[in-house]
């Protein structure tokens, strides 16, 4: 599971605007596989930490509603320079995390 | 991840390598509990009163939802919430008309009110965004009208 997030940092008049794109199958566990009727068992990103400079500034909890290779957008306040880590943790206890530098 | 890639992938990025692999294999120290009740509530309001601790929400126009009137496909509904609120603690993510209405928490300990994601919709409905600010709950909606749901199968 290594390249899963990809991780966009930019810095604007002391404000950091981040995104961030994650490859993730983010099953719900309410769809059916058509042919055998069976409930697809749910896989889905449970928990998402940003942290800059070690020190976490987000953390989201997701359930299975996020779309497909999710997507996220968040702002905070700092500079050109930082070192933002972005990771990512499902259902079945995988994870993933990238480090970027912000620009 | 075995010992392989972790020692290959050292070597390639270098410190920063390892300062990511180090932060893979403890990545679930600094988070709070997963709220699994909270995602599985059949409504609103217990959703999120398992999530948030209270289902008082106080309609609020300082809250802004940025999503399409109109979502073609209900699997990919782009949703931008911020607000103009300061203290913000939480900004929460739900949808009524899905099967568990709760979508996303994240939890702001130091980013600004704004988030920016794409979520599923089961069908034409409100999305309603709750922020958490000094404690109290604050709630916007906005109706976006799907033409082809995205949580079915």
């Amino acid at each position: 599971m290594a390249k899963s997030i990809k991780l966009r940092a930019k810095a604007k008049k002391g404000i950091v605007t981040v995104k961030a794109l994650m490859s993730h199958p983010m099953e719900t566990g309410l769809r059916k596989n058509k042919k055998t009727g069976k409930l697809i068992p749910a896989h889905h990103i449970q928990e998402v930490t940003a942290k800059v400079n070690d020190k976490l500034v987000l953390e989201g909890l997701w359930g299975g509603a996020i779309s497909k290779n999710p997507y996220l957008s968040f702002k905070y306040k700092g500079s050109k320079g930082d070192s933002l880590t972005l990771s990512w943790v499902d259902n079945k206890g995988q994870s993933d995390s990238a480090t970027t530098t912000v620009k | 991840m075995n010992r392989r890639t972790l020692l290959k992938r050292s070597l390639a990025a270098g410190a920063v390598g390892v300062a990511v692999s180090a932060g893979l294999l403890t990545p679930g120290q600094v988070l709070a509990a997963y709220p699994k009740d909270a995602f599985a509530a059949k409504d609103v309001g217990s959703a999120l009163k398992a999530a948030l601790g209270s289902d008082s929400m106080t309609a609020s126009g300082d809250i802004k939802i940025k999503a399409p009137d109109i979502a073609e496909n209900g699997a990919v509904v782009p949703v931008t919430v911020s607000t103009g609120m300061g203290d913000v603690e939480s900004i929460s993510i739900l949808s009524e008309v899905n099967q568990n209405p709760l979508i996303a928490v994240f939890n702001l300990p130091a980013a600004e009110p704004y988030v920016s994601t794409r979520i599923k919709m089961g069908k034409t409905g409100n999305v309603v965004a709750v922020v958490k600010s000094g404690g109290k709950l604050y709630s916007a909606k906005k109706e976006v009208k799907v033409t082809i749901g995205g949580c079915g199968g």
